[in-house]
C-alpha cells in the first residue's frame, strides 16, 4: 500500500488562499482546530486525486516564533512533515508575499508557487518574468486565478509532482558574515540532521530561536561556541542576528526581483484607495462604521420584515419558532404520540423536553446565518481590517481588540452568534479576552428578566433597561483590565501592526460556505448541548418525591393518600409558604436542589428557592427565567386562555411581595442584585456550547464560566451588602467583605501593567 | 532622534534602524519595515491612532506606541 501524499497550503492572509483551497478540495472538507488552540484547521482531499490530503495552515507572514498562528504552521511543517507546500503568492504584493517563500524553501520540503491574481498585474500594465523568477527562487511557479479557477489545477498536479520527486534547495544568499556564521553552525550543531534541513536549523539558531534551541537540546559548551559566532557577525553588521536575518532577506527580495518585476509607474491611486479616503476618513469613517453596523444588525436581528423593520433573519426565526418549532414539531409530534396512545410522560418527554429545546435550536438558525452571511462579506471584502483600524484606540485599553465590537454587537441579540463572531479576531489572548466577555452585554433572551424586575419593583422604570447596558459595558471594561494582567492573559503580545489588505468584492463561493460552516458547527455543537439540557431541566421540573413517592409531581398530587393535610403542611414548612399555596412544583427535584442551593444567594439578598430555581433554568435559556417565575408564582396559564407576557406582568405584585418579604423589607435592592447576577453569570447552554467550541479546551471553558458567575457573584454582593447599608440594614460582616473585594477589584484595576514580548504557547 | 511618529501625513520617510526587541520588532520588521525602505504615512485613524502607512506596496496599520520604535531619516 502506497502511502498517502499531504501538501500543505501555505501563504499569507489575504493572499487567495481560502479561495484556492475551496477550489482545490470542493466539499471533500473537515473543518475542525488545531490541537489545545483557538486556531482553526482545515483540511480536505484535492478534486484531481483524492488520495492526496491538502492541509490548510492558518495564513501567515512569517515563521517567527512570535505569533500563534506562525507557531502551529511552523511545528505542522517541520513536526509532521509535509510530502510538499504549496506556495499561494499574491503578485500584486510580491516582495511581502515572497518574504514566506524564502523561509518556506529552506525547510528542505519541496515548494511549488502558485502565483495568484497575476491577472491584476498585467492590467495595472506591469510584468514579471516568471520564469526568471522560478529559477531564482529554485521552486516551480504556476500561475493561477484562485478567483476564476484559473491554472489551480495545474498548480496541484505540480505540487503533486514535487511531492513525489520534487526538491528545494533555497538560492539566496545572505552576506558574508551572516554566511560564514551559518557554515559554523552547521558543523558543529546540526551536521547529523538530514542534509536539506540543516540550513534552517542553523539559520534559526543564529537568530537564537528558543523553541528550536529547546528542541535540539544542544551542550553549553556547543551554545557557547554558536553564541561566539552570532556576536561576530551582529558586530560586524551592527544589528541583532534576528533582524539581521530579516533585514537580508528583504534586501535578497529586492535584489531579486530587480530584472524581473517591472512596473509601469506609480502613484495612481487605486479604487481601494479610493474607497479608503472616504470610508477611514477622519470625519466620515465613524458614521459609515455606525451605518454598516446598524445594518448588519438590522439585516440580521432587528425588527422582522413585516414588523416594521428590514430583518430577514428575523422574519424567519419568527416562522421557524412559531412555526416550524411550536406548531409543526412540538404540537405536531404531540398530536401524533397522543395518537398513538404513547405514555403521557413520554410524550412530555419529546414533545416538550426535547423537541421544544430543539425547535429553540433551529430558531436561531436563519437569523445566524443571515449574520455570518453579512460578517463574512464583511471580512472577504476587507472592511473588516478597517474595522480594527478604528476601534483599537478604544478596545486596546482594555486588553481587547478593535475587531471585538463586532462580537458585543452582535452579542445584543444572542451571545451564540457573538462568541462565534469572535473567529475574526487574529490575536488569541484578544479572542478569548473577547469570548470571555462579550456574554456580559445582555442579550435578547435577558430582556424579559430585566423588564420583570423593572416591571414588578420598579414601577416600570426604564433606567433598568438602561443601567442594565451599562453594567455590561462596565463588567467588560472591567473585566478586560483586570484579566490582562493576569497570568492567563499576561503571556502573548499583542497585535500592533495590521495589514489592511485592499478592498475587493466578496468571493461569493467562500462567503457562503463560510457562513455555513459557522451555522452547522453551532448546530451541531450547540443542539447537542441544547438538546441534553432540555432534557435534565425538563426532568428536575417535572419529576420528584411526594410523600415518599417517585414520579411525575403533577399525577402524584392527585393521589390524595399521598397529599394530606399533614404533607401539605410539611411542604410549606420546608418551603417557608403558605399551606395554600403549595404546589406540585414545590415537590419537584428542582425545588429540592434550589432551596439548599439558594444558600449560596442569601449573601446577595436573594436566597430564596424560586430565585435560585429561575437562575439555575435560565442556564437552559434565558427566556425560562422569567418563563418559571410564571409557574413558581403560580400563574395559571395552563387553559391557554392567556399567555404569561414576555416580561410576566402578570404576576409583578407577588414577585414584588415575595422579594420584599425574604430581602428584608429591601426587595427593590434584592431585585437588582438578582438582575445583576443574572446578566452577568454563565450564559446558557447553548452559549456555553459557542465557548467550548471558540476556545477549544476545557480549561478555557471552564475559566470562562468560572470567572462569569464569580464576577457576577462578586458584584451582585458589592451592590447588595453596599446598598443596604445605605438603607439603613447594614450586616457588619457583609459590608467588611463587600468593601474588602471592591479594593481587591480596585487594585487589580489600578495595578501597573507591562505588556509581554513573547508568546508562551508551545 | 526622529521616530515614524513624528511624521506628517503625506510624508515619506526613509527608514534608518528599528529599536527595541523581541516579538515587537520582529513583527514589525516581518511586515516589511526594515532599514533603508521608503514608508508613506497615509493617515490617522479617526481616534487619532493607530496610523496607516504604505510601505512595499501595502497598506499597514500601526500603532504610534510601536511607530516610535522605527528611527527615520
Amino acid at each position: 500500500m502506497d502511502k498517502k501524499i499531504r501538501i500543505a497550503l501555505a501563504g499569507n492572509p489575504n493572499s487567495g488562499k481560502t479561495t484556492l483551497f475551496n477550489k482545490l478540495t470542493g466539499s471533500n472538507q473537515f473543518v475542525g482546530n488545531w490541537p489545545g488552540v483557538t486556531v482553526e484547521k482545515k483540511e480536505g482531499r484535492l478534486i484531481v486525486d483524492k488520495d492526496v490530503i491538502l492541509t490548510d495552515l492558518p495564513g501567515i507572514y512569517s515563521l517567527s516564533p512570535y505569533t500563534l498562528e506562525e507557531v502551529v504552521a511552523r511545528n505542522y511543517l517541520i513536526e509532521e512533515k509535509p510530502d510538499a507546500i504549496l506556495n499561494i503568492v499574491d503578485a500584486t504584493n510580491l516582495e511581502r508575499n515572497l518574504y514566506l517563500t524564502t523561509q518556506l524553501t529552506e525547510l528542505g520540503i519541496p515548494v511549488v508557487i502558485a502565483l495568484n491574481m497575476m491577472d491584476l498585474v498585467r492590467r495595472a500594465g506591469d510584468s514579471i518574468n516568471v520564469r526568471e523568477l522560478s529559477k531564482q527562487l529554485g521552486c516551480k511557479i504556476v500561475e493561477i486565478s484562485a478567483l476564476k479557477g484559473d491554472g489551480v489545477e495545474d498548480a496541484a498536479r505540480t505540487a503533486i509532482d514535487a511531492a513525489k520527486n520534487g526538491k528545494t534547495i533555497p538560492q539566496h544568499r545572505f552576506s558574508g558574515p551572516v554566511e560564514h556564521a551559518l557554515a559554523h553552525i552547521e558543523e558543529v550543531t546540526v551536521h547529523d540532521l538530514p542534509e536539506e534541513r540543516q540550513r534552517w536549523y542553523a539559520i534559526k539558531l543564529f537568530e537564537r530561536d528558543e523553541k528550536v534551541m529547546e528542541s535540539l537540546h544542544l551542550s553549553d559548551e556547543v551554545k557557547a561556541h554558536i553564541e561566539r559566532d552570532i556576536q561576530a557577525a551582529e558586530k560586524e553588521l551592527d544589528d541583532d542576528a534576528e533582524s539581521i536575518i530579516t533585514n537580508e532577506r528583504y534586501v535578497c527580495i529586492g535584489e531579486l526581483l530587480k530584472g524581473i518585476y517591472k512596473k509601469k509607474g506609480k502613484g495612481q491611486l487605486s479604487v481601494s484607495d479610493k474607497i479608503d479616503r472616504i470610508v477611514t476618513n477622519r470625519v466620515l469613517a465613524l458614521p459609515i462604521f455606525v451605518l454598516v453596523m446598524w445594518l448588519v444588525y438590522a439585516l440580521s436581528m432587528g425588527a422582522p420584515i413585516g414588523g416594521g423593520g428590514i430583518s430577514i433573519g428575523t422574519a424567519l426565526t419568527d416562522w421557524t419558532n412559531d412555526v416550524l418549532g411550536g406548531a409543526w414539531l412540538q404540537e405536531g409530534s404531540r398530536a401524533l404520540l397522543e395518537s398513538w396512545n404513547v405514555a403521557p410522560w413520554l410524550v412530555g418527554l419529546i414533545s416538550d423536553g426535547i423537541l421544544a429545546g430543539v425547535g429553540a435550536v433551529l430558531g436561531f438558525v436563519p437569523q445566524m446565518l443571515v449574520l455570518f452571511l453579512l460578517l463574512c462579506i464583511l471580512e472577504d471584502c476587507g472592511y473588516m481590517a478597517r474595522i480594527a483600524f478604528i476601534m483599537d484606540r478604544i478596545f486596546r485599553k482594555f486588553g481587547l481588540s478593535g475587531k471585538s465590537f463586532i462580537p458585543m454587537l452582535v452579542g445584543t441579540g444572542c451571545g451564540v452568534p457573538g462568541v462565534m463572531a469572535t473567529r475574526t479576531i487574529e490575536n488569541e489572548r484578544d479572542r478569548r479576552m473577547t469570548i470571555m466577555t462579550t456574554t456580559f452585554i445582555p442579550c435578547g433572551a435577558k430582556m424579559p428578566i430585566i423588564g420583570l424586575i423593572a416591571g414588578a419593583l420598579f414601577g416600570g422604570s426604564t433606567w433598568v433597561a438602561t443601567s442594565a447596558y451599562f453594567i455590561g459595558i462596565a463588567a467588560i471594561v472591567l473585566s478586560g483590565i483586570m484579566l490582562k494582567k493576569t497570568k492567563m492573559f499576561a503571556g502573548d503580545p499583542a497585535p500592533f501592526v495590521m495589514e489592511l489588505p485592499p478592498y475587493h468584492l466578496p468571493a461569493w463561493s467562500n462567503v457562503l460556505r463560510g457562513a455555513w460552516e459557522r451555522g452547522w458547527s453551532f448546530i451541531k455543537r450547540a443542539g447537542t448541548v441544547i438538546v441534553v439540557s432540555s432534557i435534565v431541566i425538563w426532568f428536575l421540573t417535572g419529576f420528584g418525591f411526594v410523600n415518599g413517592k417517585f414520579g411525575m409531581v403533577k399525577d402524584l398530587y392527585k393521589d390524595e393518600s399521598l397529599v394530606n393535610d399533614a404533607y401539605t403542611a410539611q411542604v410549606a414548612e420546608r418551603m417557608g409558604i403558605p399551606e395554600d399555596e403549595v404546589e406540585p412544583m414545590d415537590d419537584s427535584l428542582l425545588a429540592r436542589i434550589a432551596q439548599p442551593v439558594s444558600i449560596i444567594f442569601k449573601p446577595l439578598g436573594f436566597g430564596d428557592w424560586k430565585p435560585t430555581a429561575a437562575t439555575v433554568t435560565g442556564l437552559v435559556a434565558k427566556e425560562e427565567v422569567v418563563a418559571n417565575f410564571g409557574i413558581m408564582y403560580a400563574y395559571d396559564d395552563k387553559d391557554g386562555e392567556e399567555e404569561l407576557e414576555e416580561n410576566g406582568n402578570q404576576i409583578w405584585d407577588r414577585v414584588a411581595e415575595d422579594f420584599n418579604a425574604f430581602s428584608g423589607g429591601h426587595g427593590k435592592l434584592a431585585a437588582y442584585a438578582f438582575m445583576i447576577f443574572n446578566l452577568l453569570c454563565a450564559p446558557c447552554f447553548a452559549a456555553i456550547g459557542a465557548i467550548k467550541r471558540e476556545m477549544n479546551s476545557r480549561k478555557w471553558t471552564w475559566f470562562a464560566i468560572g470567572y462569569q458567575c464569580c464576577f457576577a457573584w462578586v458584584m451582585a454582593f458589592i451592590v447588595w451588602q453596599l446598598g443596604r447599608t445605605f438603607a439603613g440594614g447594614m450586616s457588619a460582616v457583609g459590608l467588611t467583605l463587600a468593601l474588602v473585594m471592591l479594593a481587591l477589584i480596585l487594585w487589580q484595576l489600578f495595578k501597573p501593567y507591562q505588556e509581554a514580548q513573547k508568546l508562551t504557547v508551545k | 532622534m526622529k521616530t515614524l511618529r513624528d511624521a506628517q501625513v503625506g510624508q515619506t520617510v526613509k527608514v534608518v534602524r528599528l529599536h527595541g526587541e523581541g516579538a515587537v520588532k520582529r513583527r514589525i520588521m516581518d511586515m516589511g519595515i526594515t532599514r533603508g525602505v521608503e514608508v508613506t504615512v497615509r493617515k490617522l485613524a479617526p481616534l487619532g491612532d493607530p496610523i496607516e502607512v504604505t510601505v512595499r506596496d501595502y497598506e499597514l496599520s500601526i500603532r504610534k506606541a510601536d511607530a516610535e520604535m522605527i528611527e527615520i531619516e
